[in-house]
């Protein structure tokens, strides 16, 4: 690609006029009108459950009984997977364990073996392009030995599914997928001792269950799996410690499935919430402010009102109309007459650090911080090289290409949501609390959603939709425009790292004080082995709403990190494979280091004008990578070019090898766009580029060759692959650019206007 | 009242009351209820909108329905015959080109649109030819080969 300035603008714009020619006649329903999210009365104000990973358990929790779940199938075997005892030590630090506690029915999944044999799988997860679906129906046909093309899974619907927290951190796969495995184990058990019974075999082992069937290869008999319950209900409950199928005998898993509702998608078939539609459906559109905490001084609805079939809400602050169709409700929006009181100065995105700064709480001069070690100003003073250097990142935006969408309905008192969101009970906890009814009166449903990254946790569409639903007495659609997209939900928080180290001249690392104002606290521990160690996560005051992201701080914290190990492997003159593995004992960390430079090729590279090669490694969440990269660097132009990129990743047993690539490769590609280019743009309470056209992320000519390299670890758990992939694309491009071009980059972006000058404007 | 349009889609005629000025996207979601092409940005930049119109691909969502006149449309859901997939779609199944699928539909005819044009085209062909349409997840090395690897069938079933 030929451009330096990378504004998403030119390249697409070329090919929208090659193919269209139209004129802009189109239906954004552009308003320019926009707005803090809406404070409807009564919802809490507090719509981020993830800033900085902590959340608040719920008050109540409304689960179904167990007597509830199995009136809804019918006869067959049943299985019940009770998690009292097999909380997880995430579960406890998400606050999640005196919740599940506190229930009276803890159960995680369950499953059904219906008596025509199709299986029926129960889970809170939901399906956001991960491919949960498919690898979760994998694990299930593992353990049952029946064919894939027999499971169902009813994923995050409220009124079918047990509880669940909701789909993020990477717990869906080592969580999740255990506890569906020791179900599908349990019924497997379940099946051949009724057959046992039924033939009179004494030993179990001489049954077989292959394909559905089980099989008395003796007397050659042989049953389905739905045939031998005889009509009964039988339920059995498990604890989370059924023994499990071992990673080395994996037959179903462990091999490449294609997606199981791959036919819905290529056909258009399937309806995300946005494609949803009710008979009677209203088009809702919310009224936005025209900036950040402006309130609304008056409003004048007669005009909108006067329009036929138009039903406007004020509600508080929060004004919205619904239409017949999008542009009548359009039109009735900018029929609206608000007059809005906008409040005093606030950051941009040209003075945002220094506010992060200046409004930080801890002074981190305390002791505390993970992984608090020895005495930092005594490794300084041992070292023969010392470092101090700063590093920030931009706020991004998820900009998932499915915006937010709900269809709420009310049936009485009874209120429906289908929604995308990767927190249905949250969801619904959320329109409890607006409404100021019972949990056990909504329900929330989410079809298979068009993506999130961490970007759908929250409920303010689904309530806008049920708050216009209420007042139209009719089912409302509500789908945000891309601009409310890039304007009201959330962002990936900006932030600074300060970085104070010491190394000595044979490359002992001797001192690392390390300190993130505002990101996160994701993977700030350093991974390196140093005597002295402080590490401080600083909260500040966002001038902007932020949440939860694909890795979250991973990504930053590792950026800054290993930009500096860099930075200090270039003081003591060492390579910079070799300086990273002399201070590195994790061997799962080393094992993909080294297996990612192998592929890549890093002792061998021969240097040419212009070219440079950087690495990178980290882990989070279970998850190990290690990326290096080749860029080239056009000094007249300051053009930078990313050649090729090899990226070795490791998460224990590997489920799904082609679904697993398919999120390390993309992973990778998300984090180009948030490693070159991708900035929000701010100003007096105003995104600036909240469009396609003013924001830039990854295109198809924007992506190198990708070599992805995984390393199955049979004899380790499954851990989730969808995030850490991502945390090491950027300070392997920005170490690459130094090689290159001789220039430091220590801010994300690094190069959103080409490489301009030493110092990165 | 809006006046009353014609509009060939999908090999059937529709006769729909609406503005001339509404998008060809929403008459297909709205009016049609053909959902499989989407909303992604309303300004012609990210392709999940795209359709043939007359044989070639556009953004449906800055396309006024009124500029369409007799012109055949194509959408995702008339590219199967029947329970036969199309090559294209076949080969985005075998590639497992997609993660969300919201992309999908637009991917498939914007790169309908490039095999009609040029039956077997190179890689970087592709790359270009879709540029303009965006997969979030970052599947585009998999839907470059899913592209290439439809354009390998076509060419097999147009050799015998």
């Amino acid at each position: 690609m030929s451009e330096v300035n990378g504004r998403a603008g030119s390249v697409a714009t070329d090919a929208a006029a090659r193919i269209g020619g139209a004129d802009s006649a189109n239906e954004r329903g552009s308003h320019g009108a926009v707005a803090t999210h809406v404070i409807v009365p009564g919802v809490v104000d507090t719509l981020e459950p993830d800033r900085h990973e902590l959340r608040e358990a719920p008050r109540y929790r409304f689960s179904l009984s167990r007597r509830q779940f199995l009136g809804t199938v019918g006869a067959g075997v049943v299985v019940l997977v009770v998690v009292r005892d097999g909380l997880s030590l995430d579960e406890q630090e998400f606050g999640e364990a005196e919740a599940l506690r506190a229930s009276a029915d803890p159960i995680g999944a369950w499953l059904h073996i219906g008596e025509d044999g199709a299986v029926t799988v129960f889970t809170g997860k939901v399906e956001v392009g991960q491919d949960i679906r498919t690898s979760l129906t994998q694990a299930v046909a593992e353990e049952l030995d029946v064919p894939p093309s027999s499971i169902t899974l009813i994923m995050g619907d409220t009124d079918r599914v047990p509880y669940d927290a909701g789909t993020f951190g990477s717990r869906s796969t080592p969580q999740m997928g255990t506890q569906l495995r020791r179900a599908a184990a349990a019924a497997r058990a379940t099946l051949l001792r009724l057959a046992a019974d039924r033939w009179e075999v004494d030993d179990v082992a001489q049954l077989e269950l292959a394909a559905g069937r089980v099989i008395h290869r003796a007397s050659g008999r042989s049953a389905g799996i739905g045939e031998l319950t005889g009509g009964r209900k039988l339920v059995e409950t498990i604890a989370a410690d059924q023994p499990l199928e071992p990673a080395t005998r994996w037959t179903v898993a462990g091999t490449p499935l294609r997606k199981v509702k791959g036919p819905d998608i290529v056909t258009g078939r399937h309806r995300y919430a946005s494609d949803m539609r009710l008979p009677g459906m209203l088009v809702g559109k919310v009224l936005r402010p025209p900036s950040f905490g402006a309130r609304l001084a008056s409003l004048d609805t007669s005009a909108a009102e006067a329009i036929p079939g138009v039903v406007v809400v004020r509600d508080g602050e929060f004004v919205g109309v619904a239409a017949p169709d999008e542009a009548t409700a359009n039109r009735a929006l900018a029929a609206l007459r608000a007059e809005w009181e906008t409040t005093a100065s606030h950051p941009s995105h040209r003075n945002v650090f220094e506010h992060l700064r200046r409004t930080a709480s801890g002074s981190g001069n305390g002791r505390g911080g993970p992984g608090a070690r020895g005495d930092i100003e005594a490794g300084l003073a041992a070292a023969d090289e010392r470092l101090e250097a700063s590093y920030t990142a931009a706020y991004i935006a998820h900009v998932p290409l499915e915006p937010r969408a709900a269809l709420a309905q009310w049936e009485g008192d009874k209120l429906t949501v289908w929604t995308g969101t990767q927190r249905p009970f949250g969801v619904r906890a959320e329109l409890a609390r607006a409404f100021r009814i019972g949990e056990e009166r909504v329900r929330v449903i989410v079809p298979d959603t068009g993506s999130a990254y961490g970007g759908k946790h929250t409920g303010e569409t689904a309530i806008e939709a049920a708050r216009l639903a209420k007042a139209a007495g009719r089912p409302v659609r509500l789908v945000w425009t891309r601009e409310e997209e890039f304007t009201w939900a959330y962002f990936r928080p900006a932030g600074i790292v300060d970085i104070r180290s010491g190394v000595r001249r044979d490359g002992t690392l001797t001192a690392w004080d390390f300190h993130n104002y505002n990101s996160g606290a994701a993977a700030i521990r350093t991974p390196y082995e140093v005597a002295n160690a402080r590490t401080v996560f600083h909260p500040a005051d966002s001038p902007l709403r932020q949440g939860s992201y694909r890795a979250l701080a991973a990504t930053f914290n590792n950026f800054a990190r290993e930009t500096h190990m860099d930075e200090l492997a270039a003081r003591v003159g060492m390579d910079p494979l070799a300086f990273r593995l002399q201070n590195l004992r994790d061997a799962r960390l080393r094992a993909v280091l080294e297996a990612a430079a192998e592929r890549f090729g890093w002792g061998r590279w021969q240097p040419s004008p212009g070219r440079g090669i950087g690495l990178a490694c980290g882990v989070e969440k279970g998850g190990y990578v290690a990326t290096c990269a080749e860029v080239a660097v056009e000094r007249s132009s300051g053009q930078v070019r990313v050649l090729r990129i090899v990226q070795a990743f490791e998460c224990g047993a590997i489920v799904n090898p082609d679904g697993l690539r398919n999120q390390v490769e993309g992973a990778l590609i998300m984090g180009l766009g948030g490693a070159l280019w991708e900035a929000i743009e701010f100003e007096d309470g105003r995104i600036l580029n909240p469009r396609l056209s003013q924001y830039r992320v990854p295109r198809f000519t924007d992506v190198p060759p990708i070599d992805v390299v995984l390393l199955d670890r049979k004899d380790l758990p499954s851990a989730g692959a969808g995030e850490t992939p991502i945390i090491a694309v950027a300070p392997a491009i920005g170490n690459a650019i130094f090689h290159a071009a001789g220039v430091r980059l220590r801010s994300l972006p690094l190069v959103p206007y080409g490489l301009r000058a030493p110092g990165n404007p | 009242m809006a006046p009353i349009l014609e509009i060939h889609v999908n090999g059937r005629l529709h006769r729909i009351q609406a503005d001339p000025a509404k998008s060809l996207l929403a008459v297909l979601r709205e009016d049609l209820d053909l959902t499989g092409a989407k909303y992604g940005c309303g300004e012609g930049q990210c392709g999940a909108c795209t359709v043939l119109l007359d044989g070639r691909a556009v953004r449906s969502c800055i396309t006024p329905v009124g500029s369409v006149g007799a012109r055949p449309v194509l959408t995702i859901e008339g590219l199967a015959s029947g329970d036969a997939l199309h090559p294209l779609q076949q080969a985005f199944l075998d590639e497992n080109a997609m993660q969300c699928g919201y992309c999908t539909p637009g991917m498939i005819m914007a790169a309908l649109d490039l095999l009609q044009r040029a039956p077997a085209p190179a890689e970087d062909e592709v790359r270009r030819a879709l540029q303009g349409n965006i997969c979030r997840c970052g599947t585009y090395p998999r839907i470059v080969r899913a592209v290439l690897r439809a354009a390998g069938t076509a060419t097999e079933a147009g050799n015998e």
